[in-house]
């Protein structure tokens, strides 16, 4: 049979339309049930923000309030208390404490700790006896994260330092990292010691470090984070970048320092005074 | 004369190599657990993923969700049938544990079967468990 090069071409041409379709058609119909494709997406209630922040106002902010916020994050977090007579009966073999190896996320500090590069000479008598609240700062040139060897404390896109517990081999360099002594390290398994499990959140496992998360988990499901909760106002939680946003007027109408600012890491908590 | 000592060794050999299979032919192995839906599952009837596809690919759907709630922060997963779902072990009704209540039989009994540890439970809690 002597085909000549335009017939062939032809039927190379019908052929290859008939390769093109049929995947066409098969996208086609399988769209009849569902989208097709599994979407991963926010809950629509969620809050957003291009660079979370936080604003402490310590004028609002008394011992009692200090307290309140404190114990909110703890017993919603599942921070183990070493303190908490542990359950003999359900964990047999504890071992005695280290009071040390205490783990926190936000607590109480003096002004001289926390603002160790502001040394006023005559320092206000008010800032003597109160204590301030520090928690993690979710700098925006975090060291934390450049410390992680496996990622495990990243960046998010948000602002937010986030932990990835899954990911963290306990090596601690983020713990030295961080100026601010904001995190803490599982030397033991903490579920002996915490006096009521909240099952709203995992707790943590023995030889991974943890800090404050600014709540993601809440703010993912458009509610505030606990201790803007607990604060009574002392606590406001918003978006940096956003000029209108609740925290950004208060930084505007209200002097506010930072934590260590001279080490240039740009912690995103503000302490209005 | 060696030859009888060899074929002896070899009998003997193959004989070891190849107990756990005398093992099993003298005893009843243990059968596998069948899977079974209980509780909010069984009348729901909604499934992430197609029951075979779940069966060999949890894992790494589980693995997907936390990277997808821990670095993306998007948390509600629609799945390719149209039903969605909160992408979180235990939190919630919407969750693993949500729907599918007894984590001995969903979880447990298969991978004891299995032989299959993994350290899920170490920090996620089970609400059942807690109280």
């Amino acid at each position: 049979m002597i085909k000549s090069r335009r017939s062939f071409l032809k039927v190379a041409g019908i052929a290859a339309i008939g390769l093109g379709a049929a995947p066409a058609i098969n996208f086609a119909a399988s769209n009849s049930h569902g989208t097709g494709e599994a979407v991963m997406t926010k809950d629509p209630e969620a809050l957003l923000a291009r660079r979370w922040g936080m604003v402490i106002d310590t004028n609002k902010l008394d011992e009692q309030i200090a307290q309140d916020i404190v114990k909110a994050c703890n017993n919603a977090h599942n921070i183990p208390d070493f303190n908490h007579e542990v359950d003999k009966e359900k964990y047999p073999d504890t071992r005695p404490v280290n009071k040390k190896q205490e783990i926190k996320w936000i607590w109480e500090e003096h002004f001289n700790y926390a603002f160790t590069d502001k040394e006023d000479e005559f320092l206000a008598e008010k800032f003597k006896n109160l204590d301030f609240l520090v928690t993690c700062n979710h700098c925006k040139n975090a060291p934390c994260t450049q410390a992680c060897p496996t990622q495990a404390t990243f960046k998010r896109e948000d602002g937010i330092v986030m932990m990835d517990y899954h990911r963290c081999i306990g090596c601690r360099f983020c713990m030295a990292a961080c100026p601010f002594g904001s995190r803490s390290f599982n030397f033991r398994d903490p579920r002996p010691f915490i006096p009521k499990i909240n099952p709203e959140y995992p707790t943590r496992t023995k030889g991974v470090v943890e800090k404050c998360d600014l709540c993601a988990e809440r703010l993912a499901r458009g509610e505030q984070p606990y201790c803007v909760e607990a604060g009574q106002g002392a606590i406001i939680v918003g978006d940096l970048e956003d000029p209108e946003s609740e925290v950004r007027v208060l930084l505007n109408e209200n002097y506010s320092i930072r934590r260590k600012q001279s080490l240039g890491t740009q912690p995103s908590v503000y302490y209005v005074v | 004369m060696k030859k009888n000592y060899i074929i002896a060794g070899l009998a003997i050999f193959v004989i070891i190599v190849l107990s756990p299979f005398w093992f099993n032919m003298v005893t009843t192995p243990m059968a596998a657990p069948k899977p079974e839906l209980l509780g909010k599952a069984a009348t729901t009837k909604k499934c992430v993923l197609d029951k075979y596809d779940m069966r060999a690919n949890h894992m790494s759907l589980l693995d997907t969700w936390r990277d997808s709630v821990v670095r993306s922060s998007d948390r509600k997963y629609t799945a390719a049938n149209g039903h969605s779902f909160n992408m979180s072990l235990s939190t919630g009704e919407n969750s693993c544990l949500g729907c599918h209540e007894d984590k001995a039989k969903f979880c447990d009994s298969c991978h004891t079967y299995a032989s299959v540890t993994p350290y899920c439970w170490e920090c996620h809690t089970n609400p059942k468990e807690i109280q």
